[in-house]
């Protein structure tokens, strides 16, 4: 055995790269004048200490653990969906026409076909792409890339040009009848004594985003189809030769995959803004790479992961409204948690296998 | 359309065609070496901003390129070391490179100029200034011809001679000499350069680094000739463009040029007219901008020629014991 223990591929070496990206983090903002730990105690207290602060949390959290789904469901099969941006964008347009044009008698219906319609656009815009791939070999990074350029382009026009109320100025559709308004965290759980949530957008599409986790998890790991897809994300010969079809598992694999990212828009559209903007994404998608990255490909991964950069996301909200620290703050720690977790994985992992083999050898 | 309007509108070809032909070579260098790099985008962005950045704060607009080249050459530098030395996927570190450009930059602009993520508006001397060529004057009145050398052809600034030289450059250095061959080679067969005695590890980071430079000159031309100073995310997409250039030109020199300058002609065109009216038919502005994506989708698609990358692209290369 020349490999390190489980539980140190797992924990240890996403907490080592973990450590790296925050201590660059803080020499950053040390960098730029700041205070780090006056920053991260304002975090903190901005978006832990108060139920209002976990209401955004848990909301950006929400849309993460969406997109850090699609990202992880897509590196099982070693696919690499950078598209969820473009695909959470067309899946706030199904969102957006289910809510619109049926009239739902209440929300518990509508959030079920808000669901299902935004997963159908967002798998949709992902099966070009995989088509694509598994067809005609053409490199799904790139086609996606241009799919999230596409699909941006697409919303602007169906936004400026068919959804658009008349007479209204901004790019966006109406209003969503109040009868499709989901329930918020401060609906649920305030009492007239103890009001929680106030004001916090987190709403009831939370436990949407913890299903899909419970169902990602049955699917790779509980299933036939979960067992095809690792199988030909391990190797695609040797699945090829068990009579796995490549381009079944491509696009079933990437179908999926866009669902995931398209359902993102639940929590968006029709949780939060409760009409289609045109910004509603926000780069959720691409923050599920880093989430995916992060968590191993694993749901309870990503669902901590999700968290985490839910906290970020809205620290740094708190860190730009009271600091001289702009927001793209979460923008660099996102690309050194990408970069630390993802691309110098090898960086942290070699020491660390070397250092575990060594022990070993002397306890032999 | 006349013909001064067509030729305005090839000018504003040539301007914007500028930065993507820059970074599509400096893709085709860092591909053709089998180091796949999508994070053009991002050491663009970098380059824009440390060009602008340093030449308003010294005035010189020379002391910019320098900076815009540095910074771009450093993000190609972690590029290298994750996916060289290290072995890692080229692609997330490309991601990863993109993003940390797009935050760093409002950061540092926001420390240094508090000014919403833009660096102050660059005065003469920091900026490259448009070049008369010799004669444009005297040559204009000939009918023809006369315009278009002094319209077309001259008043540009200097990057934009230097990009277009860039392309017989490219393709002299690539295909006519021991280093490109080399180069070449270790995006097609590592193995068979390692074996030969020659460094991959070695090749592969002299082509990440012209990768940054010519990304430098892109980025330093953007904020410092085609704008004066940098706002936030000023490449706008501009590095996938070239990407997308780049397969489009099936990785060869010469057909970047054609590929860039189609993409510049098309983004000229959405930015002077903005729905055009076909006769009944009305094409959207949003369908002129998606239009480098499209047909890049359609490209790879294999249904116009097939563009087939270097074999040895994006796989790490392993010595074998």
């Amino acid at each position: 055995m020349d490999r390190m223990p489980n539980w140190a591929d797992a924990v240890l070496v996403p907490l080592i790269s973990l450590l790296l990206a925050a201590i660059l983090s803080a020499g950053v903002i040390l960098a730029i004048g700041e205070s780090p730990v006056d920053a991260f105690s304002l975090m903190v207290e901005g978006a832990l200490m108060r139920s209002a602060g976990w209401g955004y949390t848990l909301y950006y959290a929400t849309n993460f653990i969406f997109t850090g789904l699609a990202v992880s469901v897509a590196f099982h099969a070693r696919l690499f969906n950078i598209g969820g941006e473009g695909q959470a964008m067309l899946g706030g347009l199904g969102v957006a026409l289910v809510c619109l044009y049926i009239p739902w008698p209440h929300w518990s219906l509508a959030i079920v076909a808000g669901a299902v319609g935004a997963a159908l656009f967002g798998a949709l815009w992902a099966l070009v792409p995989a088509y694509l791939q598994a067809k005609r070999g053409s490199h799904i990074v790139i086609t996606t890339i241009m799919f999230n350029f596409i699909a941006a382009a697409l919303l602007n026009y169906v936004l400026v040009n068919l959804l658009r109320p008349v007479g209204a100025m901004d790019p966006a559709t109406a209003r969503f009848p109040d009868a499709v308004h989901l329930p918020t965290f401060q609906d649920m759980f305030s009492t007239a004594a103890t009001p929680l949530f106030r004001g916090a957008p987190a709403n009831v599409s939370f436990f949407l985003a913890l299903l899909a986790c419970g169902l990602v998890w049955l699917l790779i790991w509980r299933t036939r189809l979960g067992y095809e897809i690792r199988a030909f994300g391990h190797s695609d010969s040797a699945a090829r030769y068990a009579g796995i079809s490549p381009v079944r598992i491509t696009v079933v694999t990437m179908l999926i995959s866009g669902g995931l990212a398209g359902m993102m828009a639940v929590n968006t559209t029709m949780g939060e803004a409760e009409r289609l903007v045109m910004n509603a994404t926000e780069g959720a998608g691409f923050i599920g790479i880093a989430v995916a990255l992060m968590g191993r490909n694993h749901p309870i991964g990503v669902l901590l992961a999700a968290i985490l950069f839910g906290f970020l996301y809205q620290g740094g909200a708190e860190l730009a409204l009271w600091t001289n620290i702009p927001r793209e703050l979460i923008v660099v720690i996102q690309a050194l948690v990408i970069l630390f977790t993802g691309a110098l994985d090898n960086m942290v992992r070699m020491p660390l296998e070397r250092a575990f083999l060594a022990g070993r050898k002397r306890r032999a | 359309m006349d013909f001064l309007t067509l030729l305005q509108v090839l000018d504003s070809t040539v301007r914007l065609a500028t930065p993507l032909l820059l970074a599509c070579l400096a893709g085709l260098f860092s591909e053709r070496a089998g180091i796949f790099d999508i994070g053009l985008e991002g050491k663009m962005l970098a380059s824009a901003f440390f060009a602008a950045a340093t030449a308003a704060l010294t005035g010189s607009v020379w002391l910019g390129l320098l900076a815009g080249i540095a910074s771009s050459m450093v993000l190609s530098a972690i590029h290298g070391l994750a996916s060289i030395t290290f072995r890692g996927n080229q692609l997330i570190s490309g991601v990863a490179i993109n993003f940390l450009a797009a935050g760093m930059t409002v950061l540092i602009a926001q420390d240094w100029f508090a000014q919403g993520g833009r660096t102050p508006s660059l005065m003469v001397g920091g900026r490259f200034e448009d070049i008369t060529l010799p004669l444009a004057e005297t040559l204009a009145p000939v009918p023809i011809i006369g315009p278009i050398y002094a319209e077309l052809i001259s008043g540009h600034s200097i990057l934009v001679y230097v990009a277009f030289l860039c392309v017989p450059a490219t393709w002299w250095v690539l295909f006519r000499t021991r280093f490109g061959l080399r180069l070449r080679a270790v995006g097609e067969a590592p193995e068979a350069v390692d074996t030969a005695g020659v460094s991959v590890i070695g090749l592969r980071f002299a082509a990440v680094g012209i990768c940054g430079l010519l990304c430098g000159l892109a980025g330093a031309y953007l904020a410092t000739g085609l704008q004066a100073g940098f706002v936030k995310d000023m490449t706008a997409g501009r590095g996938y463009i070239a990407l997308a250039a780049l397969i489009f030109a099936k990785w060869r020199p010469w057909y970047a040029l054609w590929a860039c300058l189609l993409f510049g002609l098309l983004q000229a065109v959405a930015l002077r007219y903005q729905n055009i009216d076909l006769g009944g038919i009305v094409i959207p502005v949003q369908f002129m901008d998606a239009l480098p994506y499209i047909l890049t989708v359609v490209i790879l698609a294999g249904f116009v020629g097939k563009a087939i990358p270097p074999r040895a692209g994006g796989e790490p290369y392993v010595k074998e014991r």
